[in-house]
């Protein structure tokens, strides 16, 4: 059995309407799960990004980059595992403020998790915390049996180390049809 | 009235755009893409495009189908034959929903289609409203590509998009809905083509390293092997194929969807490939050292067991789609890119070749299947008729030039087994899909796209019954195809599977039938039941020589099995004689 490992899959895109929908599509054929998804603008004016994690073997990963690169209006879809990739996502936690004058504890746990304090209102505070997986669940962890409000992670987000060449690539389509 | 030519001219005399509905933009923009025919069946969401078809109907002939399926299919059939783009037409919601089997079959089959929704107007998008359907949704995972146009300006650029897509690389169907304000809504209309869109790349560039270790392999092959699919007829790459075959002796398969793009009497052409495709041919696959695939994508019925499947060999794939390399099978050498370009360059390359003795084991593999299968199918010794036998008849009485529209079955794999082919582009059926209903519409459209051409349908007697209603389409249009149905009583390959697999329980597929004749015959068709022997050939040969549409009932064996057979997950090599 080939080995499964988390990639990443970077789709470059026109900003159309339907895309997400195809996309999806192609994951929920073959039944594999998306870990996480995240849609933003890029570097390049009207195109799209996407960063879907899946967990899966590289066959499938190949077989299914290959399948995304087929729809008309993806310009290139790239892949890379952890290795290659800069990554990180993002959690907020939203706790009740009187914990960070009755647990003094709390504010240890804030301090050396590397978080942000983004707001704090009379009821409660917002604490942020980017990184790794790994590092947002110690945190979740730690917290948790003071108790947690709210709590949200983001899709994974993330840069290549190698280039993917995309502006070249529309620059040489524009060359060729003006 | 102002045609499209006569548009173009006053912009061009004074600079102007000429001020149009939307819907009158959408026959404009299929004339100028040099449509002339297009399928459909009117509705609310559609109607002002309609109503310009009325206007139109001197350069645009509409054919109403008696069933949005219909449409599809019969688009289909007109794109297979003549290689240029089909269109159908229908409205919202269910009109819609009813062409959706035809564009899954386009999608698997890779038939360039555009299809035209009317959907509700803009403001109702969303609120549930009649006939309001999500077609876009549920078109998706169906279409190459798809679309929803709400404003009338966005027409032309759109329909150019469409009718690009649907035809460049490897081809497929689109469908655009439009919703029906912008029908009725006036723009300034201008058109030009499509020609590129800048996150499409439909045909890679050919890499010419990999066509020289491509050489190198073939070269230094042994026992080389062919098999080559649609994609040689669709990329135009007949004449390329012939001389490849040619110049190296190698022999060369055809998937079903291939089958015709090599002359059947062809003597390098050994037979068809796939579950009930010829003994030797599927056996050697397994034996070969090299297999050379051509525009084909090693579907499973193809194939069969991936993981025995041709491990001896090492593979060459010629393919337009990136996305297929790899997918099956591992290629060793991929030459992505137009099959007809890498063809033609990778001859000079190549070496002549006989590869006599290896031809001998073809030759003697024929021999077994002849000897057990062939021979009583084509020419029986017992009372019952054979599939096998009528399918001859009609080889002889069309002479090898007939486009042969079949449906799915037993019928179909005995009609792609012995159908003999002059000529490219004559064998129509519905390969990836396996759609029941194909063949009477296909074979409408399919004698549209080719005027010039006898085109038989060949249909189960449950087929037949899923789209029977377009006799209707036939009656009123006078399309001169002609009809053969091949009738078993049963639902013949599902009870087949049943006999092999599931110890002759044969649930729900022996079936009472109307009298085909007569129902024909309510339509005006000049119709025939075939019951005996001595009857068969004179029935044949009059069809054929008959000017307008024809229907031919043919009384078969009703528990025939089609052999030689690959069973579903089985190994190439353990292909079945019976
Ligand atoms: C729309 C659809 N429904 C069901 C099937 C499954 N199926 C495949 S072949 C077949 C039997 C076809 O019977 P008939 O048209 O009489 O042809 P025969 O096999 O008897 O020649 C069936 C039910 C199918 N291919 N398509
Ligand atoms: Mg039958």
């Amino acid at each position: 059995m080939e080995e499964r490992k988390t990639f990443t899959i970077s789709i470059y895109s026109e900003n159309s309407v339907g895309l997400l929908n195809r996309i999806s599509g192609i994951f929920l054929k073959r039944h594999i799960n998306i870990e996480s998804l995240n849609v933003s603008g890029s570097e390049i004016e009207d195109v799209m990004r996407f960063i879907i994690v899946v967990n899966t073997t590289e066959t499938w990963v190949r077989n299914i980059v290959g399948q995304i690169n087929k729809q008309v209006d993806v310009i290139n879809t790239y892949y890379h595992d952890d290795e290659q990739t800069i990554f990180l996502e993002t959690a907020l936690f939203k706790i009740a403020s009187h914990l960070l004058f009755d647990e003094r504890q709390i504010q240890n746990i804030i301090k050396e998790s590397h978080s942000d304090i983004v707001t704090v209102a009379r009821d409660f505070f917002v604490i942020s915390k980017s990184g790794r997986r790994d590092e947002i669940e110690e945190l979740y962890s730690k917290l948790r049996p003071y108790g947690i409000m709210q709590f949200v992670r983001s899709g994974r987000v993330s840069v290549s180390k190698s280039e993917m060449h995309i502006s070249a690539m529309l620059r040489a389509f524009q060359n060729e049809t003006v | 009235m102002m045609d499209v030519k006569t548009i173009k001219k006053e912009q061009s005399k004074t600079g102007t755009k000429v001020r149009i509905t939307g819907a009158e933009a959408v026959i404009h923009c299929l004339l100028a893409e040099g449509v002339d025919t297009i399928y459909g069946y009117p509705g609310g969401a559609i109607m002002p495009v309609y109503d310009e078809l009325y206007k139109f109907q001197d350069k645009l002939h509409h054919v109403l189908t008696r069933h949005e399926q219909g449409a599809t299919h019969a688009a289909q059939g007109y794109a297979r034959v003549s290689g240029r783009v089909g269109v159908a037409i229908a409205t919202s919601g269910p009109g819609a929903t009813n062409l959706v089997t035809g564009i899954a079959d386009a999608q698997i089959d890779s038939t360039p289609l555009v299809c035209i929704t009317g959907q509700v107007a803009r403001h109702l998008l969303g609120s549930d409203a009649f006939q309001e359907t999500d077609i876009i949704g549920i078109s998706t995972p169906v279409t190459k590509w798809n679309y929803q146009i709400t404003k009338a300006s966005e027409i032309p650029e759109i329909m150019a998009k469409a009718f690009y897509i649907a035809r460049s690389g490897r081809p497929g169907p689109v469908l655009v809905d439009i919703t029906k304000n912008a029908q009725f809504e006036e723009f300034d209309f201008e058109y030009s083509k499509c020609t590129a869109v800048r996150s499409y790349n439909p045909v890679p560039k050919i890499d010419t390293e990999k066509l020289q270790q491509a050489a190198d392999l073939i070269n230094s092959a042994k026992k080389p092997f062919i098999i080559w699919g649609q994609g040689i007829i669709l990329g135009k790459a007949e004449e390329e194929l012939k001389a490849f075959v040619e110049k190296t002796g190698i022999p060369a398969a055809w998937t079903i969807l291939g089958a015709s793009a090599l002359s059947s009497s062809h003597p390098l052409n050994v037979g068809m490939v796939g579950m009930h495709g010829n003994y030797g041919p599927n056996l050697l696959t397994n034996e070969c050292d090299l297999l050379i695939a051509l525009g084909m994508r090693f579907d499973d019925r193809v194939t069969g067991d991936l993981s025995t499947y041709a491990r001896q060999a090492k593979v060459i794939h010629f393919e337009i789609d990136p996305a297929e390399i790899n997918k099956n099978v591992h290629a060793d050498v991929p030459v992505l890119g137009n099959v007809k370009d890498a063809l033609e360059q990778i001859l000079p390359l190549l070496k002549e070749n006989k590869h006599e003795s290896w031809h001998e084991v073809f030759k003697a593999k024929y021999a077994i299947e002849f000897d057990q299968v062939i021979k009583n199918d084509l020419y029986p010794e017992k009372e019952g008729l054979t599939m096998g036998e009528v399918i001859e008849s009609i080889n002889e009485a069309s002479k090898h030039e007939a486009v042969i529209v079949s449906d799915v079955g037993q019928h179909q794999m005995i009609a792609c087994r012995y159908a003999k082919f002059n000529t490219s582009k004559s064998n129509i059926t519905s390969g990836g899909l396996g759609t029941m209903g194909f063949a009477l519409p296909a074979s409408i459209g399919a004698k549209m796209g080719a005027p010039e051409r006898e085109v038989v349908a060949i249909i189960g007697d449950g087929g037949y019954q899923m789209t029977i209603q377009e006799l209707g389409t036939i009656f009123q249009t006078k399309v001169p195809v002609k009809i053969v149905v091949l009738n078993n009583e049963f639902l013949g390959m599902v009870r087949q599977w049943q006999q092999l697999f599931f110890d002759k329980r044969y649930a729900s597929t022996e079936m009472t039938n109307p009298d085909f004749v007569t129902i024909a015959k309510g339509y005006h068709i000049p119709a025939v039941r075939v019951t005996k022997r001595e009857d068969l050939k004179g029935a044949v040969e009059e069809m054929i020589a008959s000017e307008g549409p024809y229907f031919l009932e043919v009384m078969v064996e009703k528990e025939d099995n089609v052999f030689p057979m690959v069973p579903t997950g089985a190994s190439v090599s353990d292909v079945r004689l019976s």
